[in-house]
């Protein structure tokens, strides 16, 4: 069973670091990108997460976990966040935070849903990642250390969400697609309210069909990662199961409840 | 203390400071926590079983049960930074289960249908400290949540609260299980925020 021996050991001891936001900017409609420089970040794999925390000046403090858009040995990290109505942390994250304020992440966090290039291997392993909204955030970083690694692993994306303007990282997955002659990789949205004008395909709701159609067939076996809502995730493991993946092998993040 | 964020106030908590651990938030809703697929576990194919040093000692479902369900109210933490209180879970304390079992080893491996493993000392899985759990607020568990049954360890990280759980192997020595391997720590206690290594 995979789970027995797939947990990639951490190459960098987690721990508290100061941080200083150095860059905030819309993401979406509804989230916020943040840059934070941090000098003493030991880095991070793609894929891994932190802990961030606020605190008030009375002392009250709040820590939320976050996945990072960025990876690399660098000291600025990326983060994309959703506003979660009725949130205590995201609104603030998105809507209230200014350059040059201070707060503290704790990481890098994660051996599991992380994937690192390697361009030694000598059969290179197909990489599935499929993404529902703001999952999208931890596999931005594997697509981008894929095409600057020029790793040869063919990476296939497929990405759910409502309509054109909630995609996240736009600019992002246009690079790597521009890279994709060297660093395989192919992107496909769905979305589910509201599609592109011109779209081919018009705008529906992710189905065991479409998904059949557009990830890799079970015979590739490829690494999947699948990261969404838990009702996203949930639908989507089991449509896979169904369509023939072995899915004791996929890994999956989720966030919310049930 | 660190320095404090400009502009950040903070919700004003409406609880018992004392029942939220440090570096925890209330949630009222449940989140689902896994680290891969959902397995789909039926009851007639669901059994429990122990293994020590004198070989495998197996329940089947009905067996558990009937060693006696209780009905206890606990507080879960997650190393996500969620805290939810006063859940209401039915379960049999593994008391009733190592009551049948003898061994001299001292560290449980537990493991679930999926391949997840997780580490507990024994000695913090009997005195009521531990059930296998079959209701959550009054319903079965779901297959999200682990059903059809699950460990239940309030007083450490959720994570030690293995979903699908299906047997306990004994070790001489304490030996890192799934996420303990990942960067995680090796006993867990919210309290002490003993979340990574």
């Amino acid at each position: 069973m995979s789970l027995h021996t797939a947990p990639v050991r951490p190459l960098r001891h987690p721990a508290w670091h100061d941080a200083t936001v150095v860059a905030v900017a819309p993401e979406t409609p509804n989230a916020g990108r943040l840059v934070l420089d941090v000098p003493t970040w030991p880095g991070n794999d793609p894929g891994q997460h932190l802990d961030l925390r606020l605190t008030a000046e009375d002392g009250y403090q709040a820590t939320r976990s976050y996945s990072i858009a960025s990876a690399g040995d660098g000291t600025r990290i990326t983060l994309a966040v959703d506003r979660v109505e009725d949130g205590e942390v995201s609104p603030f994250l998105v809507d209230a935070v200014e350059v040059g304020d201070s707060l503290e992440v704790h990481g890098p966090l994660g051996g599991w849903f992380v994937w690192r290039p390697d361009v030694s291997a000598a059969r290179p392993r197909p990489v599935q990642l499929i993404a529902g909204g703001s999952g999208v955030v931890p596999l931005l970083p594997m697509v981008t250390a894929h095409a600057e690694a020029a790793d040869p692993s063919p990476f296939r994306m497929l990405y759910a969400v409502r309509t054109p303007e909630d995609v996240f990282f736009r600019a992002e997955l246009d690079a790597a697609l521009a890279l994709a002659d060297r660093a395989p990789f192919t992107l496909e949205v769905v979305y589910s309210r509201q599609s592109p004008p011109g779209a081919e395909t018009p705008a529906g709701r992710l189905t065991r069909d479409r998904l059949a159609a557009s990830v890799l067939p079970p015979e590739a076996g490829a690494l999947v990662y699948v990261c969404g809502s838990t009702p996203f995730v949930e639908q989507v493991l089991r449509w896979l199961g169904e369509l023939g993946h072995d899915v004791t092998e996929v890994r999956a993040e989720r966030f919310g409840g049930a | 203390m660190a320095s404090f964020t400009r502009g950040f106030g903070g919700r004003r908590r409406d609880v018992d400071d004392s029942k939220v651990p440090p570096g925890q938030t209330l949630v009222h809703d449940w989140p689902v926590l896994s680290a891969g697929a959902t397995p789909e576990i039926e009851p007639s194919e669901w059994s429990f079983s122990i293994r020590t040093e004198s070989g495998l000692h197996s329940w089947t479902w009905d067996e558990v049960r009937a060693l006696g369900l209780e009905d206890v109210t606990v507080d879960i933490h997650c190393v996500t930074h969620w805290t939810k209180l006063g859940m209401g879970w039915r379960g049999v304390p593994l008391d009733k289960l190592f009551a049948e079992v003898e061994t001299s080893l001292d560290f449980c491996m537990v493991h679930s249908f999926g391949g997840y493993t997780t580490n507990v000392p024994l000695d913090e899985l009997l005195e009521g400290q531990a059930w296998i759990a079959f209701e959550a607020d009054g319903e079965p568990l779901t297959p999200e949540h682990g059903g059809p049954a699950r460990l239940l360890v309030p007083h450490l990280y959720f994570w030690k609260s293995a979903k699908w759980v299906r047997g306990i192997v004994m070790h001489a020595e304490d030996e890192p299980g799934f996420w303990e391997n990942a960067g995680y720590n090796m006993h867990g206690d919210p309290w002490k925020e003993e979340r990574y290594w």
